[in-house]
Parts: C-alpha cells; sequence; structure tokens
C-alpha cells in the first residue's frame, strides 16, 4: 500500500525554510504533490505562498531543505533546472512577452532550433514547426485567439492567461504549478482556466493551485494545504461542509 | 521615405545625379551601421551613448596601430577590437554592477573613450591609414561606394541574427519582459553583455569607413554619433520600450536623416536650421510610436469584445 503510494508522489518538499534577511519567509514546511491530483496551497496574502512556489519553479532556492522529484533528491537552482525536471509554473503575472506570438511566447528560452553542432545562441529557429506545434496545442485545449501570429499584446485577459496556461501545458511532463490563475479574470473566462486545470491533472500532472477562491478549491483539488506566517497549518481534504475550517486556518480565527 | 525622395529631387536639381548619391552612401554608412548596433541595444530596452567616443578611440586606435606597424590587418584588427571592447565594458559592468539602467555606464565610458581618446592622440587628428582601410571607406566599386557594400553586408547579418536566430529572438525577449524572461530560463546576462559588444563591433566598423574616408584617426570624430544613431533608430519606429522594431529599418532610419541633411545643404538652408528639421522629424517619429501603441490599445479592445 505504502510503495503505491509513494510511487504517485511527484514532488514532495521536506522541511524546506526561507528567510529574506531577518525575515523567516517559510519555516519547516513540507507538503507533496501526486500525479493526477491537484493540491491546493491557501493562505492570505503574505503566508508564504508564493515565496514557496517561486523556490520550487527555481526563482528563488530554500535556504534548508529538500525537493525530491520521483522520490529522488534535485536540487533546482535556476527556472532551467525547475524546467528540466518537468516542473511549469504559470506566474500571477504570467510571464508572457506582450511583443511576442503565442508561437514565440511558448518557446521562449527552449526555442526549437538546429544545427545542433552551433553553439544554442546562432542556431536558427526553426519558427515553421514550432508554430504548427502551437496551434495544435490551442487547438486541442480548445483555446480560441482572434489570429495566432497577432502579439499577445494584442489579447483579452483571458486570452492570456489561455496562453500562458496553454504554454505550461505543453512543456509539464510532472508538475504544473499555478499562481492564482483566475485573480483577475471574469465569470466566463475563469470556467475556461478552470477546464484547462482540469485537462492538465487528467493528462496526469501532479497540479499545484494557489488560489483564494474555495469554490475553486472544493471543486477541483483533492487535498489542500494552508499556510500562516510561512507556516503549515494544517492539511486537509476540501468539501462543501468543511470550507469554513478551511477559511479559519486561513485567517487564524 | 519615397515621398521625401521625390520632393527632394522635384526641388533641388543635383540631388538624383549619381554623384550626389553616392555622397549621401558614404555620408551616411557609418550613421546606419552604428545605428544598427544602438537598435540591438535599444531592443533590449538600453541605450548606449558611448558610440561616438567608442569610435574616436577607435580610430585613434587604428591610427596609433599603423604608425607602428604598417600592417593593414592589424590596423583593421586594432578598431574592431577597441570598438568591441568597449561595449563589453559596457555589457559587463551594466550586468554585473547591477546598475539600474545603462544611461550611466555608458555616459561614464564615452567620457572615458574621449579621453583616453584626445589623450593617446595628444588633442589632435594623426593622420594615415592604410589602402585597405582607405579603399574601404572612400572607394567606390563600379561606381558604387566600397562602403555601401560594408553596410548592406552588416545589414545583412544582423538582420539573419535578429531574425532567424535564437539569440535574436532573445534579444527581443529581453526588451518585451525581462523578468519573465529570466523566468523562462533565457541567459539574459549573456544577451545582454553580448547585445553591447556587438554595438561596440558596429562602432568599430564604422571607425574603420570614417577613418578610411578622411585617411586619419581623429578623436574628434563621432561627436554627437550617439544622437544621430539613436535618432535613425527611433525615425526608424523603432519603441524606447525595447522588444519592437525590424532592425532593417534602423538603416531607413539612418538614410533618412543622410537624406534630409545632404538635400538641406543643397538647398543652402543655414546649419542650424539643419538641427532644428532634424529635431521636429524625431518628435514627429516618437509621436507615430505613441500613436501606434494607442490605436493597437483600441484594436485589442474591439477584438476581445468581438469574441466575447
Amino acid at each position: 500500500m505504502t510503495s503505491v503510494n509513494t510511487n504517485e508522489i511527484v514532488l514532495q518538499v521536506r522541511n524546506a525554510t526561507k528567510r529574506f534577511g531577518p525575515v523567516l519567509a517559510l519555516s519547516d514546511i513540507s507538503l507533496e504533490a501526486r500525479r493526477g491530483e491537484v493540491l491546493a496551497l491557501l493562505g492570505d496574502n503574505g503566508a508564504g505562498k508564493s515565496t514557496l512556489i517561486k523556490c520550487v519553479s527555481g526563482v528563488h532556492q530554500f535556504d534548508e531543505g529538500d525537493i525530491l522529484i520521483d522520490g529522488v533528491a534535485s536540487p533546482i537552482r535556476s527556472p532551467g533546472d525547475a524546467r528540466n525536471a518537468g516542473i511549469e509554473t504559470v506566474y500571477q503575472d504570467l510571464a508572457l512577452f506582450d511583443n511576442l506570438t503565442p508561437s514565440q511566447n511558448f518557446y521562449a528560452g527552449r526555442e526549437l532550433s538546429s544545427p545542433k553542432w552551433l553553439p544554442l545562441g546562432l542556431r536558427f529557429l526553426k519558427s515553421r514547426q514550432m508554430d504548427a506545434t502551437t496551434s495544435e496545442v490551442l487547438d486541442r485545449l480548445k483555446v480560441i485567439l482572434p489570429k495566432q501570429d497577432a502579439t499577445v499584446a494584442l489579447m483579452s485577459g483571458g486570452q492570456r492567461q489561455a496562453v500562458a496556461v496553454a504554454r505550461a501545458s505543453v512543456f509539464a511532463r510532472k508538475v504544473v504549478i499555478l499562481d492564482e490563475p483566475t485573480a483577475a479574470l471574469g465569470l466566463r473566462e475563469s470556467r475556461k482556466v478552470l477546464d484547462l486545470i482540469a485537462r492538465l491533472r487528467d493528462e496526469g500532472n501532479a497540479v499545484i493551485l494557489i488560489t483564494h477562491n474555495m469554490e475553486h478549491v472544493t471543486e477541483l483539488a483533492s487535498r489542500a494545504v494552508v499556510l500562516r506566517q510561512g507556516r503549515k497549518v494544517g492539511e486537509l481534504v476540501p468539501t462543501k461542509t468543511n470550507q469554513q475550517d478551511l477559511v479559519s486556518m486561513i485567517v487564524g480565527a | 521615405m519615397v515621398v521625401l525622395v521625390i520632393v527632394l529631387s522635384l526641388v533641388s536639381q543635383p540631388f538624383l545625379t549619381p554623384r550626389n548619391i553616392s555622397n549621401i552612401v558614404s555620408q551616411t554608412a557609418v550613421i546606419a551601421i552604428v545605428a544598427m548596433g544602438q537598435h540591438l541595444v535599444i531592443l533590449t530596452r538600453g541605450i548606449d551613448l558611448s558610440v561616438g567616443a567608442n569610435l574616436a578611440l577607435a580610430t585613434v586606435m587604428g591610427a596609433l596601430t599603423y604608425k607602428a606597424t604598417g600592417s593593414a590587418p592589424l590596423t583593421i584588427l586594432a578598431m574592431l577590437a577597441s570598438g568591441t571592447f568597449v561595449g563589453a565594458i559596457n555589457g559587463f559592468a551594466f550586468v554585473y554592477g547591477r546598475l539600474p539602467h545603462p544611461f550611466v555606464i555608458t555616459l561614464a565610458t564615452l567620457s572615458i573613450a574621449k579621453g583616453t581618446a584626445l589623450e593617446l592622440a595628444g588633442g589632435k587628428a594623426i593622420q594615415g591609414m592604410p589602402e585597405a582601410v582607405k579603399f574601404i571607406g572612400g572607394d567606390a566599386i563600379f561606381g558604387v561606394p566600397a562602403s555601401f557594400f560594408v553596410v548592406l553586408g552588416v545589414t545583412m547579418l544582423i538582420v539573419v541574427m535578429a531574425k532567424t536566430m535564437v539569440w535574436g529572438r532573445w534579444i527581443y525577449a529581453v526588451g518585451g519582459k525581462p523578468e519573465a524572461a529570466v523566468r523562462m530560463g533565457i541567459p539574459v546576462n549573456w544577451v545582454l553583455i553580448s547585445t553591447y559588444m556587438i554595438a561596440g563591433l558596429c562602432a568599430g566598423i564604422g571607425a574603420m569607413l570614417l577613418a578610411g574616408r578622411t585617411d586619419a584617426g581623429s578623436p574628434l570624430f563621432g561627436n554627437l554619433l550617439e544622437l544621430d544613431t539613436i535618432a535613425a533608430v527611433i525615425i526608424g519606429g523603432a519603441s524606447f520600450l525595447g522588444g519592437r522594431g525590424h532592425v532593417g529599418h534602423a538603416l531607413i532610419g539612418a538614410v533618412m536623416i543622410g537624406v534630409i541633411r545632404n538635400a538641406l545643404n543643397l538647398l543652402n538652408v543655414d546649419i542650424f536650421f539643419q538641427l532644428i528639421a532634424i529635431g521636429v522629424v524625431i518628435l514627429l517619429a516618437v509621436e507615430a510610436d505613441v500613436l501606434r501603441n494607442y490605436l493597437e490599445g483600441r484594436v485589442r479592445v474591439a477584438r476581445a469584445a468581438r469574441l466575447q
């Protein structure tokens, strides 16, 4: 029984601590994300959610503690490390390049290029191949854009969010982290993004979802971890009936 | 641009003569090449104020090298290396000095390069350049100035790098959103350093043309070249906010400045008035950019509304 469970755990954070100068941002946090499951990461503003995911996605590093991927300790020192390990992140500000097209955004930092014997920067872009894959993915995820070869600057908030989530879905092999993906969206656009998240989960990814919306948590998440002031104060299976417990855990009342 | 040329050829008889055209080409060549380097820097949200002083230093280094060795290849190498070196200082100091904006560092290297050039040359021009350099800067092949071919070669190289290579895509990404570029795993520091080095190299190539045309290296060359190149980039339609604009357009901007200057000269317009005219053109170009951004915003709202 236990061996099956540990197999399912894709990402494990053990006893993680992070300081910014004198401020203790994360204190002895442990959590695990399982394949085909949405883990909600909850907490009030400043609870340490964003710091935690930034450490997992390589923007920051933990001062103490380990990250295990498929049970193997894997130090993540840069965003590149995280991506190579199969961890994709959809940041709150989306990290989209307004001046580039969806396809150029998809492949930013990992452009398909040739020939291999040249140094990476001097290789020629395989634009056609990248465009083809991108439109395939957008079609599969039913993302409708005004024009696929127009820059992202010309798109609405929901379309941009969809592009960012779709980008993560192409490259994610193990873990997808989403930081408040619906925060700036209207109802209909939120719905679309939630459907995308469900699809990512069904494709076998471990999804970590940061959100303030309890409806979304009960709808999607199999488990919820609550942070407060940099500490983990609880972990439970969210249901319609224990929403109140979750909220009081978050605010500490 | 086309309109400008037609109007000018009607107003001024000698404007469209082959001799005048080749004049414009050789006068514009230096601005054009340095402007393309400047454009790469502006694409990354930066600015390089040192290009003029960098070019002056490179011509002096070239002249001194020619005096010492008498070797043409070494003279050319000295100019190109000097330009690239100053660019490298800009890049490394900007990135590893964690400076908030390249304005400061390139202002500093402007002063340092200018001072070094004046010091080395004793404050005046040094005569003498090898035949090869004089040929590139001043001679013609079948009636076409040799510098034209240099501009053509540099333009093609830069356009290919910026449009079809991974490095070029990274430049646009860094200019579009630097924080996102870091998070997407793009080696932002190296992209910036290489960009400033290429801008420096362009100043070195410009130095070669100017030194060849004048048969001298002088610390007084390249005065206000930084402003001319920035003007060329802006007139070419690039955005100061980075990430926008086709590199080839800097060439068009440079040619426009060259054409306007030349025409005003032919029409015997006062040199002071020329400065005013160029200034007005810059202002118009920037306003056009603002207008374009505004229209883009409107299009975005309209398109999003249609999809709802």
